[in-house]
């Protein structure tokens, strides 16, 4: 097998399709929290309960024949599979590390994820390549219609769905995208951003890493209130704020091309000579470099990468991803060399 | 560059930390970085829900009376949550929770969600009155747009509409048994 095809097999389709926006958009993606009516919440659950909660859905999930879904537990499933799902976004670390009475639904694609027992009974996700809020929701909708005619779900008129933790109740919506954000970090202008547009309801954090200094200007953001608005409205303003998000990156592009063309080319082949050279590299450096070499690429400065390679990097650098490409377990030392060497590698394929 | 704790393995791990504009740098290799827990590609946030949830709540108890005895031993029939544990974990344990500390929960939403009031989806066997409830709550959006817009007349039409379906709403409620 090519490492091309290895790769195809491996990255999620979300990574690999296209979408609106995709040179600063990675993913949309839509969860929704559901419940089911009177049985204790996973935390409250004991054995039987749990089982019974897993059993239920393995249920309806097998009798539907509207989507093609797959039921996994995850208690059967090896850690490194797991961490694999983590890694690609479909399930939660929690959800990884603690696996009795736990499962995940996968449609065949992995667009749909839906986890079971954690937090809540059930945890609907959709994720879609680039800037697509609307179309992932309403996938998202349409899942949730069909667990939902078989399962009588923990709803209340005033409050809407009832969830385990009083900031998901109402509408049990989490909706985020996944921006690459390097040229508002490189002009210091995300520590600005950040309370800005905290202060319209919606959250910002680095998705590797912590706080304003995100590994790799990968940033997450998404919206904080659940109840009091519905699924449109909270979806459109996110989008709305996203969007000026979007906006004020490309605007920061055009700026460093306009006062620091030659330092910015230069800083996007440093990072490609390294990538393209090292021997040994740890995540965190890779991460950091993938993120210059991306933005190079995208700015017409980097010509010898194909887009969807660098962007491919970004997951495919990460330990399980690492392990998962090589077919065995390795150790952080061991890993940080077959990393090196992959890039090195896949930095040369054309798409 | 050796790593600077355990000064045998090979630093992999660079850290740098500004506190207080105080700049510190820290040479780790893996096995080191992690037990210090400083290796954050971890993907999950350094502060814990249940720590800012106490924060929250304390300040939120200072302005409100402190809860009845009878509140604090009170258990939830379905689940067996006491109010006590919620207020520890900030976790309800079941759906019947919601009706069982209705009277504590609703201020504590209004505060972190600024509303106790569902506009969105309803399952399936789906309320008749939560649907008026959101078209009533749409037809209100559009009329202050109308309003803030000089159209009166428009604006005018959408009242008799949101009348209209308040007049079903109060009859929907009442076979609901609200």
């Amino acid at each position: 097998m090519s490492l091309q095809d290895a790769v195809n097999s491996i990255l999620s389709q979300w990574m690999k399709g296209r979408g609106p926006e995709d040179e600063i958009v990675m993913g949309s993606r839509i969860r929704l929290a559901r419940n089911i009516a009177k049985i204790p919440f996973p935390s409250a659950a004991d054995d039987q309960q749990a089982a019974h909660v897993n059993e239920l859905v393995r249920s309806v999930v097998e009798s539907t024949d509207k989507l093609d879904w797959k039921y996994l537990s995850l208690i059967d499933m090896p850690r490194l599979d797991r961490e694999l799902l983590v890694e690609k976004h479909l399930i939660s670390p929690q959800q990884a590390r603690d696996v009795k009475h736990k499962a995940v639904v996968l449609s065949r694609d992995e667009v749909v994820s839906i986890m079971v027992n954690e937090e809540d009974h059930l945890r609907i996700q959709c994720i879609h390549p680039g800037f697509q809020l609307e179309s992932a929701w309403e996938q998202c909708d349409r899942v949730d219609d069909i667990l939902g005619d078989k399962l009588e779900y923990a709803f209340s008129t005033d409050l809407g769905y009832l969830t385990a933790c009083p900031t998901n109740v109402g509408t049990g919506l989490r909706a985020s995208v996944m921006l690459h954000l390097p040229a508002l970090a490189m002009t210091k202008q995300m520590a600005g951003l950040i309370p800005a547009v905290n202060k319209l309801g919606i959250a910002v954090r680095g998705l590797y890493g912590e706080g304003t200094e995100s590994v790799g200007d990968i940033y997450q953001i998404s919206n904080q209130l659940t109840l009091g608005h519905s699924e449109k409205e909270i979806i459109q303003h996110l989008a709305t704020v996203a969007r000026q998000v979007i906006d004020q990156e490309k605007g920061a592009r055009e700026q460093l091309l306009k006062v620091g063309r030659a330092q910015l080319e230069d800083q996007c082949y440093r990072a490609y000579g390294v990538l393209s050279q090292a021997r040994l590299i740890s995540s965190q450096e890779a991460m950091q470099l993938v993120s210059l070499v991306w933005l190079g690429v995208d700015l017409g400065l980097v010509k010898e990468v194909d887009t969807q390679i660098v962007k491919s990097l970004v997951m495919l650098i990460r330990p399980a991803h690492l392990q998962k490409l090589i077919g065995r377990n390795m150790d952080a030392g061991e890993r940080d060399v077959y990393r090196a060497s992959l890039i090195r590698e896949y930095l040369q394929t054309r798409q | 560059m050796l790593c600077e704790e355990c000064r045998r393995r090979p630093a992999s791990v660079h850290i740098t930390k500004i506190v207080n504009n105080m700049k510190t740098e820290m040479h780790l290799c893996q096995e080191c970085a992690q037990e210090k827990g400083e290796l954050t590609l971890a993907f999950e946030p350094s502060l814990s829900f249940e720590d800012f949830w106490k924060g929250m709540l304390e300040q939120f108890q200072a302005f409100s009376p402190a809860p009845s005895v009878g509140l604090r031993t009170h258990r939830c029939p379905n689940c067996g949550l006491a109010y006590t544990e919620f207020k520890e974990t900030g976790r309800l344990g079941c759906s019947e929770c919601y009706d069982q500390f209705r009277g504590e929960l609703l201020p504590l939403l209004r505060r972190i969600q600024g509303s106790t009031n569902h506009t969105g989806k309803t399952p399936g066997v789906s309320s008749v009155a939560a649907s008026y409830r959101q078209q009533i709550e749409e037809l209100r959006e559009q009329q202050r747009k109308a309003i803030l817009e000089e159209k009166y007349e428009e604006a005018a039409k959408l009242r008799d509409k949101i009348r209209a379906l308040e007049k079903n709403l109060r009859e929907a409620e009442r076979q609901e048994g609200r």
